[in-house]
């Protein structure tokens, strides 16, 4: 971001092959998720339904377990607090991890 | 040893694509270019060129594919007017943004409505802040001169801007004149081959095309290409000079005629120079000291050239086939801007004319510079010629 206009490519080419990795869309969040893991049940309703993978989940044996919100990526959409089924996800005014 | 073709405009710059033999032409038809491209694509058909021609569904399509070509790393050319133009207008801003040195005639026509298919400039207008270098050509000659030289610009490492090489539709694309057509092989010679430094066929070397760009750096893109069309300034008088060794024919930022003593001089661009030219020497005969400019090349607007050759002029008439509503008339405005440093001023004029294909006669030129020569002219105040009042 801090590259001034002599020093881009130019037209806008990206040297490398495309990817959306570095581009970090979390900085559009007002309010993030916070979870309560003694609720959370592994069900992983919130890890399918995040618009943007922000959500990681990992085997554990046969089952799914619920991993770490991603914040680069994760824009606060509320998706994943409105599908958890016991409620251990809560939207925080992102003001309040300043 | 260069021939004499007696041929129409189109063929003259389709002659001109065929030397370049491009890698890519993708194109629509449109009066009045839809010549250019059917005699290319007979030279495609007859195994002329090895270009792959892409007979799209509409203009936009047409310069999609182009940048999809040009990306690729293909040497690219299309030709359109008017209404073609201003559907591909969107892709027309992409082209230069993504600074593909893509080649492109526009056989100038009026923009609808109401439908109209004849000469007029509203369409190269419409696109001027496009990023994209503009020529004007006045004949057959100058749009298969240019055509060339076109690609040789476009192509520069430092400029990498596409190239729209304006002639007048049906007076020069349909019109039958002779031009000098040059060599194949000095031609060949004289645009080289194009390496592009990024392809996305080079898969040693995987780029990215067309990303968003957003506030990060969409700013700093629109810098480089203001630099680019910096650098194209620089770089074509070296390009005329090349050209001259070849052909002879030492083209320049602005054609100047018997401008030298002039005290008044006529400004416009494209084939209505020629019937000037012939109205100035009608006036020379009769002793008044007039001359004519004719920009040939009018993005990147060649601004310290014009500021030279008027500065301490009695009096500048601009004549634009073009209007641009409720504002100046878009050549006479970058004339009269032009003019806001020099030290002595002279006066000004601002003439619409030949709007639609409406004919321009020599008294109707000759009606502007009385106008001038008896010191009436107002900078403010927008005048027609051959408009039925």
């Amino acid at each position: 971001m801090n590259n001034g206009w002599k020093d881009i490519p130019i037209g806008g080419v990206i040297d490398k092959p495309a990817t959306a990795r570095r581009y970090k869309t979390g900085e559009w969040r007002i309010q993030r998720p916070v979870i309560d893991r003694e609720k959370c049940t592994n069900c992983m309703q919130c890890w399918l339904y995040c618009p943007d993978m922000a959500i990681s989940g990992s085997l554990d044996g046969k089952r799914m377990k619920l991993g770490e919100f991603n914040m680069d990526y994760c824009k606060g959409c509320g998706v994943c607090a409105a599908v958890c089924p016991v409620s251990a996800i809560e939207m925080k005014p992102e003001s309040e991890f300043i | 040893m260069p021939v004499k073709l007696t041929v129409t405009g189109a063929a003259a710059v389709a002659h001109a694509m065929r030397q370049i033999n491009p890698d890519v032409v993708a194109a629509y038809p449109i009066t009045p270019q839809t010549p250019i491209v059917e005699y290319f694509a007979s030279f495609v058909s007859d195994g002329i060129v090895d270009t792959v021609l892409v007979p799209v569904e509409s203009e936009h399509s047409a310069m999609s594919a182009l940048i999809g070509a040009a990306a690729a790393g293909a040497r690219t050319m299309t030709a359109t007017a008017a209404n073609g133009l201003a559907l591909m207008a969107e892709i027309v801003y992409i082209a230069a943004s993504y600074r593909l040195p893509i080649v492109m005639p526009v056989a100038n026509r009026a923009l609808s409505g109401p439908i109209n298919i004849h000469c007029d400039h509203s369409d190269a207008m419409l696109v001027r802040d496009s990023g994209w270098i503009q020529f004007f050509t006045e004949n057959h000659q100058e749009a298969y001169d240019f055509t060339i030289m076109a690609t040789k610009i476009a192509e520069k490492e430092n400029v990498l801007l596409p190239v729209m090489v304006n002639l007048d539709g049906f007076i020069t694309s349909h019109g039958v004149e002779s031009f000098e057509m040059l060599d194949d092989e000095v031609v060949r010679e004289f645009v080289g081959t194009w390496k592009p430094k990024y392809s996305l066929l080079d898969v040693e070397h995987p780029v990215t095309y067309g990303p968003l760009d957003l506030f990060d750096y969409y700013f700093e893109h629109h810098r480089q290409q203001e630099e680019a069309m910096k650098n194209a300034y620089k770089e074509l008088p070296g390009v005329f000079e090349e050209f001259a060794k070849i052909s002879g024919r030492k083209y320049d930022f602005l054609d100047l005629y018997k401008t030298e003593d002039a005290e008044h001089i006529m400004i416009v661009l494209n084939s209505t120079a020629s019937t000037a030219k012939y109205v100035v020497d009608e006036l020379r005969e009769e002793g008044k000291k007039v001359g004519l400019v004719k920009p040939q090349v009018f993005t990147p607007f060649p601004k310290k050239e014009i500021q030279q050759v008027l500065n301490g002029r009695k009096s500048v008439v601009v004549l634009d086939r073009a209007m641009s509503f409720g504002k100046e008339a878009p050549l006479y405005s970058l004339i009269k801007s032009s003019l806001y440093e020099i030290a002595s001023k002279p006066s000004l004029g601002s003439y619409i004319y030949g709007l639609g294909g409406r004919d321009v006669t020599p008294e109707m030129l000759r009606q502007a510079f009385e106008d001038a020569l008896k010191g009436n002219l107002i900078a403010d105040e927008q005048r027609y010629l051959g408009l039925r009042e």
